[in-house]
């Protein structure tokens, strides 16, 4: 499978770190919702097709990416820096 | 002054290599003597900063993914947004850094005694080094002076672009002996000469 970094261009898999599913948002650092926390931690739906991922180019630019993938064809529709993601988020623009 | 130790001892041998009766393939030094600077920059300070390098250096870049430029034994490209190799033969590049960037701008940490510079030159070069790293060394795809980030067997090193049949490798100093090893036998097929 190649990544197309934003920065580094096409590059093999060996080159990342895969770290989750990116759709899931943290519960308020302050709460006491214990079931929210376990959904978080870890309930995950799994489905087949597109799932937005967290990468890390750790053997390139060392940036944190969010990949658009399908898991049953491992096809990319979308790689973008995690922090303009996340920006984009707060904006309330689909990343 | 104390003189500097390579890291590759024993192991760099001046001569012709491998297949070298069918021709020199590729010609393999260690550059030594130079500063090696890395310079980061707060994501809203990367214009400034590449500004900033262009007045302490005299190599100006624009903010663009690994782009970089070499005159003589100087140097300057980038590997990751707003991060840049600074490089050069005076010991006084991290003062001249220091003195035109202000901590608002971003860091300077200076690797020069945690990195060893290899270069590799000669018309086999693309193709002994795409045996080690996975990224595509043809020139369309890796212009003259630019820089890239990658791993050889899951280490890190960082590669710039000389001229067209040149490449520099920054290899981690404790690295760079076992690195200096398999580069060889990379080059063997080709024939090698180590100046
Ligand atoms: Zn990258």
């Amino acid at each position: 499978m190649i990544i197309k970094c934003p920065y580094c261009g096409p590059r093999d898999v060996i080159e990342f770190i895969y770290q989750g599913d990116a759709t899931r948002s943290r519960p308020e650092p302050a709460s006491n919702d214990m079931a929210a926390w376990n959904a978080y931690v870890y309930d995950r739906a799994n489905p087949s097709g597109s799932h937005r991922e967290y990468w890390l180019h750790s053997g390139g630019c060392r940036q944190h990416l969010v990949v658009t993938r399908d898991v049953s064809t491992h096809a990319i529709s979308s790689v973008v820096f995690a922090r303009d993601a996340a920006v984009a988020v707060k904006s309330g623009e689909p990343a | 002054m104390a003189e500097p130790q390579s890291p590759l001892g024993a192991s760099y041998v001046p001569g012709d290599h491998g297949n070298a009766a069918a021709g020199i393939g590729v010609t393999l030094r260690e550059r030594k003597g130079l500063s090696i600077i890395q310079v980061t920059a707060w994501s809203e300070a990367i214009p400034a900063m590449l500004t900033a390098i262009g007045s302490a250096t005299g190599l100006a870049l624009q903010n663009k993914p690994g782009l970089g430029r070499v005159a003589g034994e100087k140097s300057v490209f980038g590997f990751a947004p707003g991060r840049y190799l600074v490089v050069s033969a005076t010991p006084e590049l991290e003062t001249r850094l220091r003195s035109v960037i202000a901590p608002d701008l971003g860091t300077i940490i200076d690797l020069t005694h945690g990195r060893t510079v290899i270069r590799i030159s000669g018309p086999r070069s693309e193709w002994v080094l795409s045996k080690l790293f996975a990224i595509d060394f043809s020139e369309h795809a890796f212009a003259i002076g630019n820089g890239r980030a990658t791993l050889h067997h899951d280490i890190h090193a960082n590669i710039q672009r000389i001229d067209d049949e040149t490449f520099d490798v920054y290899v981690f100093r404790t690295f760079a002996r076992s690195f200096w090893a398999t580069l060889g036998h990379a080059a063997e097929e080709v024939g090698y000469r180590v100046e």
